[in-house]
């Protein structure tokens, strides 16, 4: 049998999920040189939201009809916390040392964790999350899950409306005047608070998408999830270019992939059988990186930009 | 290119931090109160209480508190008073370590029962034995941990002296594994993955030299991360590799995905050790039907033994169920008890001076009715009852098919 075809769905799907959590760090990087750690508790919070919606409905509605309240349930979670940050741990940081908020965004990641470890009922283990049943659907010779569909549909509209966001409104051209010259978009008027909270906002949103397509393909969402999701689009992010919103999901899509190849075929290599399989697909997925970085510094759709003073 | 170098250099370090970070202590004391003239005599607990494998863990914790109750409420040590102390330890060693010189701290403290994961035990093997302060798993079952790192060899060495375990070793529960799958269930091609922590890894090991002795043959194998929980790429190798089952080496937590991940793409179980024997397995996983799992001793729920152990449980109305390994806390509970027990009455009725000394003594001589069976330890610590039970997801629950103790 050729697994080529299911081994690269299986990447993409993964990739695609890392992908929408990176826009959260290339966006806010792309305009206040942050990086916002704490992204991936976002993420889990906003499947906690999702989860929270789902249980708070009557138990006769059918999971399709229930994902579109589930979404808004994560985003409206996300979004809030996610602005909150911005707002009591991040602005008053502004002009601080650059090492200083990030400080604070790892110390928020962990309260945010233990947080919803203590307070959010029964969450001191996984819990389970609704999924699709039915049988797997054949596209290409792949067999793709129901509820892998779901990030398959969803990736892609979402950054066909942020693209069109951010190169069509007037506010998404502020969002791009932002990036790159912060005082001179201010003088030109342009608040440029709102379009840092805006950010915020945007990648809090798309975390949470990510997180019920984590949560309807793994069937469980727990308060440790954030961290390794995180870690992985933070480094799709870089792998794509940090700053660049359609790096941030080609470098998801990318470092899937690798990974999902790295499982799959690594050990048939002459030599590496020891360095093949699960255990070592994280390890080429960085070694990817590397090379990606010694011969694109500036990532895979990166501009090279001049520091600021 | 300062914020390159930033980046790179915040990357690092948080990455590092954050490791770092995730090994806090939470406590969960019971304060001691000596009063009157009865003896405070403190046992004890590790076992995760928060995280992944907190439904196995406070069922530990239960179970050991039940033990102390009933033994004061039955006065089985005239003039001694049981207490519970009670530490999470994350199902990390190094915060299983940090618990075990919190242990050692305490005068009263006579002996401690836990901790769930080998690798956890492993960190506190040393501090314990330096200590002379008796440790009794119910739930390990590293062969290492009692008969040393050349076991396999036939060099059986016992490491540390003072711990002791109501679990049988994964080399028992990797050859009862693999005797089952080949001549019960009748598979003879199964692919092998492990999540390469001290437990898994070593079921694993252990099942591959039993099955393929047996002639079954291994057709692939692989290595999970237990933190990751999309497993497809591993399912898609297992697919075209043919097999009919896979073998785990883990724990339910990345195995429930698996097994789902698994029944979406190749119809095979997933079979796993007393590890995955878990309720919370079937709760995570919506395709569980058929997987199977072995565990240390017989289902509680079947043993006259343990009737008693099952009713009080549900009259002492813990909140969390009493799990795999309820029946053998008890048990090593209660073997500490029954060892104070004939410390104090070979001193006249009052704990010695040097009582973890003379506990440590004791342990090698207890021998009782336990709840799993008769609970006694051999020349390396490990129990001399070696029943096992393999048990199969029928009908969304764990249903025992065979029960047989392996020499």
């Amino acid at each position: 049998m050729n697994e080529l075809p299911q081994q690269l769905a299986n990447g993409l799907i993964l990739g695609a999920m890392y992908g929408l959590i990176a826009i959260g760090y290339t966006m806010v990087y792309g305009i206040i040189q942050l990086i916002n750690f704490a992204h991936g508790e976002i993420f889990m919070i906003g499947g906690f939201g999702a989860l929270t919606v789902y249980l708070g409905l009557p138990s006769g509605l059918s999971l399709l009809a229930a994902i579109p309240l589930m979404i808004a349930g994560g985003v409206i979670c996300s979004v809030a916390v996610s602005v909150a940050a911005e707002r009591f741990a991040y602005r008053p940081l502004r002009s601080a040392p650059r090492l200083a908020p990030l400080i604070t965004a790892i110390g928020l990641s962990l309260a945010l964790q233990q947080a919803i470890w203590m307070w959010y009922p029964d969450a001191t283990k996984d819990r389970s999350f609704p999924q699709f049943k039915g049988e797997a659907i054949d596209i290409f010779g792949a067999n793709i899950q129901r509820g892998d569909l779901f990030v398959l549909i969803a990736a892609p509209l979402c950054m066909l409306a942020l693209g069109l966001f951010v190169s069509k409104t007037r506010a998404g051209r502020g969002m791009q005047a932002t990036s790159q010259d912060p005082d001179t978009a201010k003088l030109m008027g342009i608040n440029t608070d709102r379009i840092i909270v805006m950010a915020f906002a945007i990648g809090a949103a798309f975390a949470a998408v990510a997180a019920v397509a984590y949560g309807l393909k793994n069937g469980q969402i727990g308060f440790r999830m954030g961290f390794i999701m995180g870690l992985k689009a933070f480094t799709a992010a870089v792998l794509g270019g940090i700053g660049n919103i359609y790096g941030a999901m080609l470098g998801g899509v990318v470092l899937g992939v690798a990974e999902a190849l790295a499982t799959g075929y690594m050990s048939d290599v002459p030599g590496m059988e020891l360095f093949g399989g699960g255990a070592w697909k994280d390890v080429w997925a960085f070694v990817l990186l590397i090379l990606v970085l010694l011969i694109r510094p500036q990532g895979l759709l990166g501009e090279r930009v001049a520091d600021r003073a | 290119m300062r914020h390159r170098s930033l980046l790179i250099l915040t990357t690092v370090l948080t990455t590092g931090a954050l490791t770092l970070t995730a090994c806090g202590s939470r406590d969960d004391d019971t304060k001691s109160s000596g009063g009157g003239d009865t003896q405070t005599v403190v046992i004890g607990v590790d076992a995760p209480l928060t995280g992944d494998l907190s439904a196995l863990g406070l069922g530990i914790k239960n179970s050991a508190d039940l033990a102390a109750k009933t033994a004061n409420a039955d006065k089985t040590v005239p003039g001694i008073k049981f207490e519970i102390q009670a530490l999470d330890d994350q199902a990390q060693p190094s915060v299983g370590q940090q618990n075990a010189q919190k242990f050692i701290g305490n005068d009263d403290l006579l002996g401690v029962v836990g901790p769930l994961n080998s690798g956890v035990a492993q960190s506190m093997q040393k501090p314990f034995t330096d200590a002379k302060l008796t440790q009794v798993s119910p739930a390990n079952t590293g062969t290492e941990l009692t008969q040393g790192n050349n076991w396999k060899t036939g060099d059986k060495k016992r490491p540390y002296a003072a711990y002791f375990r109501t679990a049988t070793t994964d080399a028992i529960q990797g050859a009862f594994a693999a005797n089952y799958l080949f001549k019960n269930a009748k598979v003879k091609d199964v692919y092998l993955i492990d999540d390469q922590k001290p437990y898994g890894a070593g079921l694993a090991a252990s099942f591959k030299a039993t099955f393929t002795e047996l002639g079954g043959k291994i057709v692939g194998t692989d290595h999970i991360n237990p933190d990751d929980r999309d497993f497809n790429s591993v399912v898609t190798k297992v697919k075209s590799s043919g097999a009919k089952a896979v073998y785990y080496g883990g724990e339910y937590p990345a195995g429930a995905p698996l097994s789902q991940q698994l029944k979406d793409s190749v119809k095979i179980p997933l079979m796993g050790g007393d590890g995955m024997y878990s309720a919370d397995f079937i709760k995570l996983n919506k395709k569980a039907e058929g997987d199977i799992a072995t565990s240390v001793g017989k289902p509680v729920e079947e043993l006259d033994s343990a009737k008693k152990f099952i009713a009080d449980y549900k009259t002492a109305g813990y909140k969390d169920a009493y799990e795999a390994y309820g029946g053998g806390t008890y048990d090593a509970a209660w073997s500490i008890i029954e060892a104070v027990k004939a410390v104090v009455a070979d001193n006249d009725g009052k704990l010695p001076d040097d009582a973890r000394a003379k506990v440590l003594e004791a342990m090698a001589k207890v021998s009782f009715e336990g709840v799993t069976g008769p609970v006694s330890f051999d020349e390396y610590g490990d129990t001399t009852n070696t029943l096992m039970t393999a048990y199969q997801v029928t009908d969304g629950k764990w249903t025992s098919k065979l029960s047989e103790a392996v020499k």
